[in-house]
């Protein structure tokens, strides 16, 4: 062990001019990459490529038919009233379900931050749904949803409240789904909030209670201004998160009643896999990529705007 | 001294947590007893969940599926739930997958990414900066939208219903590079010049100098990537078939409609695939909450 050290010892003090140096930084520096790059171009950037190609072909599942087709499957997707509808329940989904996947995280931090007794108990509850997989977490809500047996039904009809049928009234179907979703996600962004709550200097608020500034003052004119950037960052990572919906829907609902809750996501899948025509399912794929990237964009400009040094993710 | 010990004794157990809304003096203000109602209103509503699946999975089938519900059913509670679904069910078997396909994707993801983190933090070399641009642009792609070449790919690589094709797409963690990277910056060159001036090369430094001061971060992202690979719902749904090669999340799904009606058993198959996490989370809780804190800003 020792000699090799040497060896190498002798090796550097060698070869530290500066091309050669040059040379092996270059190695190394591939080196290091090689592995993570080999995985990055094969199951990310080749699938990427090649979606935009199959998405010019007639190809299926069955592997039939892969002519060139140029721009007619996205001509199609443009005029399928399917995939507008799917597009619109999925737009729909991400507005009723940020906002009241923000508001109530922040509320929630910012009870988390007033030092009440038994911290670790509501913690631990805001946030455990969070580690549950989507299934498990549909399983629970299917369960409680159900019109007749259902748990909520149940305390609806004791305080006179006629049942509802959560999951199979198209008006209300989406509604239960951002329901189950608050329930299992909230705790990720209370999380967030509770780190940045954490990082606001005490000196404001002793100061503030120094001017007589009581505590919805304090949240309003300290808390909330000092969070800005958190909340923009959340509600960034919100609205992505919430326009990739798929697991819940699908298992909860099937994307019904009647198509009412069925997402762009899962248009993408049955188009491929139940319709076999992985062409015309690429095709979605990039209208939707295209969606996200124009909302991508519009949110680095907006949140550009104040040019402040928050670059933190 | 002791009326200058200002902090209020429950702060100590709780710092950095306390606000000024629980300065001595105004001992107990209403404020606070409603902020307390609230929140215990709150954290048991958030249990409610948990609780019912839990009571639903302790009772026989009939009396999981009789009007009026009950609280605690008139015959009492029984085990028979979870003994029918562990002795007949799959769910041994989908926990075993998910293990090990999840430990797998997050010790590969933690390994290759970690390298190139390194790279991308210390080391100069040519195409340096396009391989950044590149990395960081992958961030915008949603997974959804590479999920039908992916299958195509796995099919092509004869991977569908097995292990590797569950793993392999689910190593690329471009979001984990940057918060290595991140991480890496902030050591100070002067370890690694003592290093290499006793004669380390770029590897051994990277493994016995970086690696472990970094353990911290490491354990933050592979906890990050364990949680993510473990409830991933997807990409295993797509690429899996056969019955034996579901994952847990997976599985599950196929439970709900093969047993139809069966209430205490799909609520004792949904708690049996929640368990191992919960427990995990039980006993780290403050490395997962400090995990996802420092690493989710830049994951989801």
């Amino acid at each position: 062990m020792s000699t090799s050290i040497t060896k190498s010892a002798t090796g550097h003090a060698a070869d530290n001019t500066h091309a050669v140096r040059r040379k092996r930084d270059a190695l190394h520096g591939w080196g290091f990459m090689a592995p993570f790059l080999a995985f990055f171009l094969l199951f990310l950037i080749w699938p990427l490529i090649h979606g935009v190609i199959m998405s010019f072909t007639g190809k299926s599942l069955t592997g039939a038919n892969s002519a060139f087709l140029g721009f007619a499957n996205y001509l199609e997707a443009l005029g399928d009233a399917d995939m507008w509808h799917s597009m619109g329940n999925t737009l729909y989904f991400t507005v009723i379900s940020t906002v009241p996947l923000v508001i109530v995280a922040l509320a929630m931090a910012a009870l988390a931050n007033m030092g009440l007794p038994a911290q670790w108990l509501w913690r631990l509850s805001f946030f455990a749904p969070f580690l549950l997989a989507s299934t498990v977490v549909s399983m629970f809500f299917t369960w409680m949803f159900n019109p007749q047996l259902g748990l909520i039904n149940d305390v609806l009809g004791k305080v006179g409240i006629p049942p509802v049928d959560w999951l199979n009234n198209p008006d209300v179907a989406m509604w239960s789904i951002v329901i189950a979703t608050l329930w299992w996600t909230v705790g990720f962004n209370f999380l967030l909030y509770v780190a940045a709550m954490a990082n606001i200097p005490v000196q404001h608020y002793e100061a503030a209670a120094l001017d007589g500034a009581g505590g919805w003052r304090q949240f309003f004119s300290i808390t909330l201004p000092q969070l800005t950037p958190t909340t923009v960052m959340i509600v960034i990572l919100q609205v992505l998160a919430s326009l990739k919906i798929f697991d819940q829907v699908y298992q909860m609902t099937g994307g019904g009643p009647g198509g009412a809750t069925r997402t762009v996501v899962q248009y993408i899948f049955e188009s491929g896999f139940t319709g076999y025509r992985l062409g015309y399912s690429s095709a979605i794929s990039y209208i939707f990529f295209a969606l996200i990237v124009v909302v991508s964009v519009a949110q680095f400009f907006v949140t550009r705007t104040k040019p402040t040094r928050k670059r933190s993710a | 001294m002791a009326t200058q010990t200002l902090a209020t004794p429950r702060a100590g157990r709780a710092p950095a947590r306390q606000t000024p809304s629980n300065r001595p003096g105004k001992r107990i203000k209403p404020s606070r007893v409603i902020a307390t109602v609230i929140v215990a209103v709150l954290a048991v509503t958030w249990l409610v969940p948990f609780a019912w699946a839990t009571i639903t999975a302790l009772k026989s089938e009939t009396e999981a599926a009789a009007t009026p519900i009950t609280i605690v059913p008139p015959s009492g509670f029984t085990f028979d739930a979870f003994a029918k679904v562990l002795k007949e069910g799959n769910i041994p078997a989908w926990t075993w997958n998910s293990l090990f396909t999840s430990a797998l994707i997050t010790a590969i993801t933690l390994v290759i990414s970690a390298l190139a983190a390194y790279a991308l933090s210390r080391i100069d070399f040519r195409g340096k900066k396009l391989l950044m641009v590149g990395i960081i642009a992958s961030l915008i792609v949603p997974p959804p939208v590479l999920i039908i070449p992916l299958f195509y790919q796995m099919v092509a690589f004869h991977m569908v219903d097995t292990y590797w094709g569950i793993i392999l797409p689910q190593v690329i963690a471009p979001a984990m590079v940057f918060v290595l990277k991140k991480f890496f910056d902030q050591i100070p060159h002067e370890l690694e010049d003592a290093a290499r001036v006793d004669g380390a090369g770029r590897v051994r430094i990277f493994w016995q100098v970086v690696l472990p001061l970094s353990r911290p971060i490491l354990a933050a992202v592979a906890i990050f990537v364990f949680i993510g690979a473990w409830n991933n719902f997807l990409w295993p749904f797509i690429v899996t078939n056969d019955s034996s090669m579901l994952t847990l999340p997976v599985g599950l799904q196929t439970i709900k409609s093969a047993y139809g009606i069966q209430y205490a058993q799909n609520m004792a198959s949904a708690l049996l695939a929640a368990l191992p996490l919960i427990v995990v989370f039980l006993f780290f809780q403050r490395q997962i909450i400090k995990g996802i804190s420092t690493t989710g800003l830049a994951g989801t």
